[in-house]
């Protein structure tokens, strides 16, 4: 045995396994350096009423967004006008990635953010300053600290016939859905709620004041964090996986136990 | 008969019909047939791995003494599992670790005393096939002819069959003994109302101005014309719904759906052009197919959509029906504007709410 190994490492040859590990090494090294250099910072400190902060914004979008929403977001055949939609829904639209858009279809998708805060921030300013429109939200309404109950109440009575009792999504007609608002942040959810993007009805602040706003957001923070009690939620959508895990896994097994009980012993 | 049985190609004994003095059992009207198939009698014994190896024989006996002692310890915990995991602090993660592990220790308890009695049945207890012959269901005549002369002895003495009078009026009396219970459990029903004039009316009247639903019993504010803005949607409740004596049966037929459109969007008929106010639309939230709330608004099509059969209304279009099972459009509540721009509604809804009905159209 001794002597087998000697050979080994006498002879001159790599070791079989050598070029896996010098591939593991490569993609650890290439991994760590691009997370490293692709930290968009999220400090964004931006005037959002500065002219150079306008100015940013609009070439920002002159060369990302006017393509389908015209040089000065007046609209096209391929995307609406802008003017008056406000800083909030830029914010929202950007933010969660929605925009710029992948493809036209029924619903646009979350997809990976493609600026920084500060980027998003720019571009909300610039379209701000076309019209009048939903501002960002005051972060005191944010803090997630308001009455969990009665956002709750408004919740089932607003939003949970299209987003679900426990937020979880639901499907619309024609290939659109409400998505899952868990894990979405809170200017978001205001955003959303304000602007009322693609076919969500709009809730101005006449309709659901920001205060009530603030109590849904903090409702919303609450399901989030606290775990479900009942054990798997198996994603809150009701009794469709809990008939599927019923029907299949828990007859399943009922079934199997049975056949093991009035089988004979081998 | 038994001896005979047993070399009947098994090692089972066979037992005998006891009791009631064995009697053949009669043919009866049955067809005999010569050529009937014989009975083949039961397969040959097969040994189990247990039987043949001691070895194994004594793992199974651990396997199940193993399992009993498991339930033990799944009783146990589970008191002890009450005992530790105290939810007094109503914390929702306390709570659930303590069903955990309250229902980890029963069901431990029960499913393995369950494995280990069907193992030890299945595997350790002796399973030699044995037949219980079926006994012949008739009694032997001499207790038949008993039963015969109790029941005619019994008839005599009360005189059931000859006292005519007194057995039908008997029946009589039977047969009327239900009807006040019957009538008593129709009173349970509303009496003084007239189902048909209840779903025909909502609590909407000319004047009532149009409140935020808040819920439960809950009654918001008035919403002004302007506070609607393109787009939006409100859920309505009358204003007045408090003052209800069965608020919750009236809110489910007076509740209702406010949005606004642009107003050179909306297709009205020449009658319901002043149901609506500069684009303002209010439709009732019961669905006409079986009642649940429509209130899946798309903003963008303009499509109200129903989630318990997916059924469809165009609000541009008079809410008429454009995909699913409803076969009628949502009835339009006619709303206005009073002096001080609350909205209003100018009546109550001109056809009733919700499903359809056999008295709908009286």
């Amino acid at each position: 045995m001794a002597r087998a190994k000697k050979n080994v490492s006498k002879s001159g040859r790599r070791h079989p396994l050598a070029t896996v590990a010098l591939v593991a090494v490569g993609l650890l090294v290439t991994g760590v350096a691009y997370t490293g250099f692709s930290q968009t910072t999220a400090t964004a400190e931006v005037d959002l009423s500065s002219p150079a902060t306008i100015e940013a914004g609009e070439k920002l979008f002159a060369a990302n967004c006017a393509t389908c929403h015209g040089m000065q977001a007046e609209g096209t055949v391929d995307g609406p006008s802008l003017i008056g939609s406000g800083a909030a829904s830029v914010h929202f639209q950007v933010g969660t990635g929605r925009m710029p858009l992948a493809f036209q279809g029924p619903q646009g998708m979350v997809k990976p953010v493609q600026f920084t805060d500060e980027q998003t921030l720019q571009m909300a300013a610039f379209v701000a300053s076309l019209a009048p429109g939903p501002g960002l939200p005051d972060s005191q309404y944010l803090q997630g600290d308001g009455d969990v109950a009665n956002g709750a109440t408004l919740f089932r009575i607003n939003c949970a016939m299209c987003h679900n009792v426990a937020a979880a999504g639901g499907a619309l007609t024609e290939g659109k859905f409400a998505p899952s608002l868990i894990g979405v942040g809170a200017d978001h959810v205001y955003e959303a709620m304000v602007t009322g993007p693609q076919n969500m009805p709009v809730f101005s602040d006449a309709n659901i004041t920001p205060q009530e706003k603030a109590d849904i957001i903090s409702y919303l923070k609450y399901i989030e964090e606290k775990p479900a009690v009942g054990g798997l939620t198996l994603g809150s959508i009701g009794p469709v996986a809990e008939g599927l895990f019923i029907w299949i896994i828990g007859l399943g097994i009922i079934v199997a136990f049975t056949v093991w009980v009035t089988a004979k012993s081998n | 008969m038994a001896e005979a049985a047993k070399y009947n190609g098994s090692e089972g004994a066979v037992v005998p019909a006891e009791g009631h003095g064995a009697v053949a059992p009669a043919a009866g009207t049955a067809v005999i047939a010569t050529d009937a198939v014989q009975n083949p009698g039961l397969p040959p014994h097969r040994k189990r791995v247990t039987d043949l190896d001691p070895k194994v024989e004594k793992r199974a006996e651990r396997t199940v003494y193993t399992l009993f002692y498991v339930s033990i310890a799944g009783s146990l915990g589970a008191v002890l599992a009450y005992m530790f995991f105290p939810i007094e602090s109503g914390d929702l993660w306390d709570i659930r670790l303590h069903t955990m592990f309250v229902g980890v220790g029963m069901t431990l308890s029960l499913l393995a005393v369950g494995i280990g009695a069907v193992h030890w049945g299945k595997a350790i207890m002796a399973d030699h096939e044995s037949i219980d012959e079926r006994h012949p269901v008739p009694s032997d005549s001499a207790t038949r002819a008993e039963a015969v002369e109790v029941f005619t002895l019994a008839n005599e003495e009360s005189g059931f069959s000859r006292r005519s009078l007194v057995r039908n009026s008997l029946i009589g009396a039977l047969i009327a003994f239900p009807l006040p219970g019957i009538t008593l459990l129709r009173g349970l029903a509303p009496q003084d109302q007239d189902p048909v004039t209840l779903l025909k009316h909502t609590m909407w009247e000319e004047g009532i101005r149009l409140a935020r639903d808040t819920g439960g019993y809950g009654v918001g504010g008035a919403i002004r014309a302007a506070d609607v803005t393109i787009g939006s949607v409100f859920h309505v409740v009358p204003e007045n719904l408090s003052q209800a004596t069965n608020l919750l049966d009236e809110k489910a037929k007076a509740v209702v759906l406010l949005m606004r459109l642009e107003p050179e969007k909306l297709k009205e008929r020449d009658e319901r052009k002043g149901w609506s106010y500069d684009g303002i639309v209010a439709y009732s939230k019961v669905c006409t197919h079986v009642g649940c709330p429509v209130a899946l608004y798309e903003q963008h099509t303009h499509h109200l959509l129903c989630p318990c059969h997916q059924s469809q209304f165009d609000v541009t279009d008079e809410a008429k029906v454009i995909f699913g099972p409803a076969k009628r459009p949502l009835p339009q509540l006619p709303i206005t504007v009073d002096d001080e721009g609350y909205l209003v509604a100018q009546s109550d809804f001109q056809e009733p709410v919700g499903p359809s009905f056999w008295e709908r159209l009286k």
